[in-house]
């Protein structure tokens, strides 16, 4: 008789999430299903508005990450309109994507991976959240997480206007470009972040690499898996966040794929299940072969490890000693150890702030060409960025009048559904004895498997702290005959 | 049975109310369909009007002021002019058809005229059928 | 639970997360609120579980701040579970209060949605006929996800709402007032909006106006957009007239015009109806022809007259057969 236990729903993410496990008759794990309940609609509804509102409305897919679907839009925006855009405005937006990213990764590393590492992966859930961790390392330490976060944070207003809904993008260009002054005050604020990012660099050292138990779990836990790689890279093979090429690598290293933006519908398709909302990419030419691990595997990542995977060097020095202290830690490159993914947002963003004050160099910078008058009407665009959780993918098309005719998106997490989906199994197979009912220590681990990559359901979702209050109920024949709570 | 199509009309007080009386007196029949409702000046017609009597279920809704250059208070109607194209564009959006909002301009002498567009509005609805906003509503009723 | 301290929850529905940043964004004051308040579920952040909320007393619950629209089967269940544990609920940010930007979709329909996402975009699996099921059945096992509803609808449509707190996001500083109003005991009658001013946005929007004489309206991409004058004025389109200040004013400040986030002024029942209004009374013509042609630049205005709001207007939705 086999029983079913239903983890649901996954608080803290972004949405909803809930994980069913089904175990056969001798309680090991038969089957594992990781289902996302949501669904709005953008593809559909943004069809029939002026071309040149997107990038506004597409940022409400995703409160955490606006910025990544204001950059994407714009740019298939851009596309639409012949593909334009004022150099200035380019360079522009680019710092205010690094700005950007950067205050994404401290969110994500100190509220969400922090906690399981400063705290521990089995300390008490009711400290395991970003609350526990500043109170563990001290205020001051807090205070400086917090305010690094803020600088980012007013970087980006001061160059675009807001830092959340981002307003900034429109067909040719951005609505505003840099003044003397407030290049002034982004100046200091962007060498206090490059500053930030080293000393996260050292706190991920004492705290985690100097623990031989979480290098244990990073390298030799279940978190692990064969298939591939994507994301944006630039002429050098380095990681470019904003534009570039998408490369496809195996977890051997070997380039499977390079394309442009515009190709990108000959490489990807999205596989429909009808147990969730969320559909499941993979690389097109190889067919769909199902959740599948292997060098012959259709499925891949996108996330900041397989960034750095993908990638031969990063673009910027600080970052590149990083990115080589990461990959001889690791023993290989690419790494298919998952969750070095929190090590990999520390790299980058050490490249975003090393950029960011190349930017703030640049003489130009303070420019007022920041647009150029569109001319015509295309009709189709495709914008590809990376987003803190993955390559993203917008497509649009528009009539004559500029106003959008179709809209595709891949968004971040999805490219990451599939993984998600055989590493939450993997990880339920491997620490679910069979037999046995699994206790609280247990569900954070399965956890932490969908946890390493940021996943962001209403992109998909999003996860802030530490702890994920579960509920196991161990049912025997349709009974409920044991419930473990964790944190609730 | 056939569809009897109701008709929501706001008539100014000055030219298009006394010309609609004016249809009265003179005994003209014209289709009941109408529901007059007589503001002081076709400009006090907002948006909201119109599209609340839509909402509520009306098949049409019928605005009637003075003659441009006519208006009792100079300019009034010419905002109703410039309001009423737009709001018949954007209740196409909607789904309603253009042809459910008329806007008609109407003199205190003109009762005949009143008449035949009363006459002419409630055939058109009768054509086109019930307001699309019924059918939505019904369709409502029931499961999410 | 024996605490005096507050016992609070924040939770989404039809979100982006967005709305919670907002709250985050209020940097070290949510220390301040955690000393001051157990925050008994908030999916983004902390602890707690719908089953942890099941099983509380009616009212257990000080405040419940809820937001996000109302678009599948668990939205609903949330939204009338956290009514009846909470003693205050307040609708936060532009989709809770007025449907949001998801209320778009109320112009579209279900199967439009559905057909679009799973079986009929350029990258779908070639041949692919599954669409998500409320119930499907997988090797023997019956697997379930919430049913997406034909419309999108506000809070106040599903439940009875105590307070409002309009904008997409709340502005940061907003946020703070409404939370210490709590916890001052401090609050306007029931069905107030809080967290915004009682006036149009352009009362507090920088740019210079004057009069406004239009002959013709462009989109933004199209003409040099003057930094200093009023937007609108300059004939591009801006909520500004018909939408409630609170925000800022962050947009126009910066070079793009105001879409109505923060909702319809007080008194207002359909502010796309206002925004029509505001914006033909600009136009500069007596001529029925040249009127239609100055209309011509407009297009899509449902979509930009209801853009955050079309669950709260009159229509609420397309009724195209």
């Amino acid at each position: 008789m086999s029983r079913k236990i239903s983890i649901d729903p996954i608080t803290r993410l972004e949405g909803h999430g809930k994980i069913e496990i089904f175990l056969d008759d001798d309680g090991a794990v038969e089957d594992c299903y990781f289902q996302i309940p949501e669904l709005r609609g953008f593809e559909r509804f943004v069809v029939g508005r002026p071309i040149e509102e997107l990038p506004r409305l597409v940022t409400r897919i995703c409160g955490v990450c606006p910025a990544s679907h204001h950059m994407a839009s714009a740019k298939a925006v851009d596309g639409c309109f012949g593909g334009e855009v004022a150099p200035l405005a380019v360079k522009l937006r680019r710092m205010y994507y690094n700005a950007h990213y950067i205050h994404s990764h401290i969110a994500h590393f100190y509220a969400l991976a922090a906690p399981d590492f400063v705290l521990g992966p089995d300390a008490d859930p009711a400290i395991r959240n970003v609350l526990g961790v500043v109170a563990k390392v001290g205020l001051e330490i807090g205070g400086a997480v917090i305010a690094s976060r803020s600088k980012a944070q007013e970087i980006q207003r001061i160059i675009g206007g807001r830092s959340t809904q981002d307003i900034w993008c429109i067909p040719g260009g951005v609505a505003k470009g840099l003044k003397l002054e407030e290049l002034l005050e982004i100046r200091p604020m962007v060498a206090d972040l490059l500053e930030f990012t080293q000393f996260s660099l050292q706190l991920f050292r004492d705290i985690v690499l100097a623990n031989p138990t979480y290098l244990d779990v990073i390298a030799n836990g279940p978190y692990t898996l064969d298939v591939h790689n994507m994301g944006l890279v630039d002429g050098n093979n380095a990681p470019d966040f904003y534009d570039g090429q998408v490369r496809v690598v195996d977890f051997e290293g070997k380039e499977l794929h390079r394309y442009e933006a515009g190709d990108y519908a000959e490489y990807v398709a999205e596989h429909v299940e009808p147990w969730t909302y969320l559909k499941f990419p993979y690389l097109k030419q190889r067919g769909w072969k199902g959740f599948k691990e292997g060098i012959d595997t259709s499925i891949y990542c996108a996330t900041p490890l397989a960034r750095l995977n993908v990638a031969d060097r990063m673009a910027t020095p600080r970052a590149q000693e990083a990115f080589e202290e990461m990959f001889a830690t690791l023993g290989a490159h690419p790494s298919r150890l998952l969750l070095a993914q929190h090590w990999a947002r520390l790299v980058e963003m050490v490249q975003n702030a090393e950029t960011l004050q190349m930017y703030c160099d640049d003489p130009e910078i303070i420019g007022d060409q920041f647009r150029v008058i569109p001319q015509r009407v295309t009709g189709e665009g495709i914008g590809i960025v990376e987003a803190m959780r993955g390559t993203l993918t917008h497509h649009y098309t528009c009539d004559a009048n500029a106003i959008c005719t179709s809209a595709n998106l891949i968004v971040g997490t999805t490219n990451n559904n599939a993984p998600i989906q055989m590493v939450t199994r993997k990880v339920a197979e491997t620490l679910i004895e069979p037999g046995t009912d699994p206790d609280q220590g247990i569900l954070n681990m399965i956890e932490m498997a969908f946890r390493a990559f940021d996943p962001c359901y209403s992109c998909a979702t999003h996860s802030m702290p530490g702890q994920m209050p579960l509920r196991v109920r161990v049912r025997r024949g349709g009974e409920v005959t044991h419930e473990f709570r964790r944190g609730c | 049975m056939t569809f009897e199509p109701k008709i929501v009309g706001f008539l100014c007080n000055w030219c298009s109310y006394s010309g609609a009386d004016l249809a009265g007196t003179s005994r003209i029949h014209y289709a009941p369909n109408i529901r007059v409702i007589r503001v002081m000046c076709s400009a006090r017609i907002d948006p909201t009007f119109v599209i609340k009597a839509l909402a509520d279920g009306a098949d049409g809704v019928l605005v009637c002021g003075c003659h441009p250059g006519d208006c009792h208070y100079s300019e009034g109607n010419y905002k109703t002019m410039r309001r009423m194209p737009l709001l018949k564009r954007m209740l196409a959006d909607f789904g309603i058809e253009e042809e459910r909002v008329r806007l008609e301009w109407v003199s205190a002498s003109e009762g005949k005229r009143f008449a035949d567009i009363v006459d002419d509005m409630t055939e058109r609805l009768r054509e086109l059928g019930p307001s699309p906003v019924k059918m939505a509503l019904a369709g409502d009723a029931g499961e999410r | 639970m024996a605490s005096d301290k507050l016992q609070i929850a924040l939770y989404w529905a039809a979100a982006c997360g967005g709305c919670d940043v907002a709250v985050l964004d209020t940097d070290e004051f949510i220390l301040d609120v955690a000393a001051a308040a157990d925050i008994r579920l908030w999916p983004i952040a902390v602890d707690g579980k719908y089953a942890d909320i099941e099983a509380m007393e009616d009212g257990e619950l000080d405040l419940t701040i809820f937001n996000g629209a109302v678009r599948n089967s668990e939205n609903e269940h949330l939204a009338k579970l956290l009514r009846a544990k909470s003693k205050l609920l307040v609708a936060f940010g532009s989709c809770a209060h007025l449907g949001g930007i998801p209320g778009l979709a109320n112009l579209t329909s279900r199967d439009e949605i559905l057909s679009t996402a799973y079986l009929h975009n350029p990258t779908i699996e070639r041949g692919n006929k599954t669409l998500p099921l409320p119930e499907s059945g997988v090797n023997g096992s019956t697997l379930t996800i919430p049913g997406f509803y034909k419309h999108v609808y506000k809070l106040d449509d599903i439940v009875p709402v105590d307070y409002y707190v309009p904008g997409c996001p709340p502005a940061a500083d907003q946020v703070k007032a409404v939370l210490q109003a709590v916890v001052a005991g401090d609050l306007p009658a029931v069905g107030s909006v809080v967290g915004a001013s009682d006036r149009a946005l352009c009362e507090d929007c920088a740019r210079v106006k004057s009069e406004k004489r239009i002959k013709h309206f462009y989109r933004p991409w199209q003409i040099m957009i003057d930094p200093e004058a009023c937007l609108l004025e300059q004939g591009i389109l801006c909520a500004g007239p018909a939408t409630r200040s609170g925000c800022g004013a962050r947009c126009p400040s910066s070079g793009i015009p105001c879409r109505g986030c923060y909702g319809p002024l007080p008194g207002v029942v359909d502010q796309g109806a206002k925004l029509l209004s505001a914006v033909v009374s600009v136009i500069d013509s007596t001529d029925p022809a040249e009127i239609e042609r100055i209309v011509d630049g407009l297009p899509d205005f449902v979509g930009f007259a209801y853009r955050f709001g079309m669950p709260a207007s009159l229509l609420q939705r397309s009724v195209r057969q």
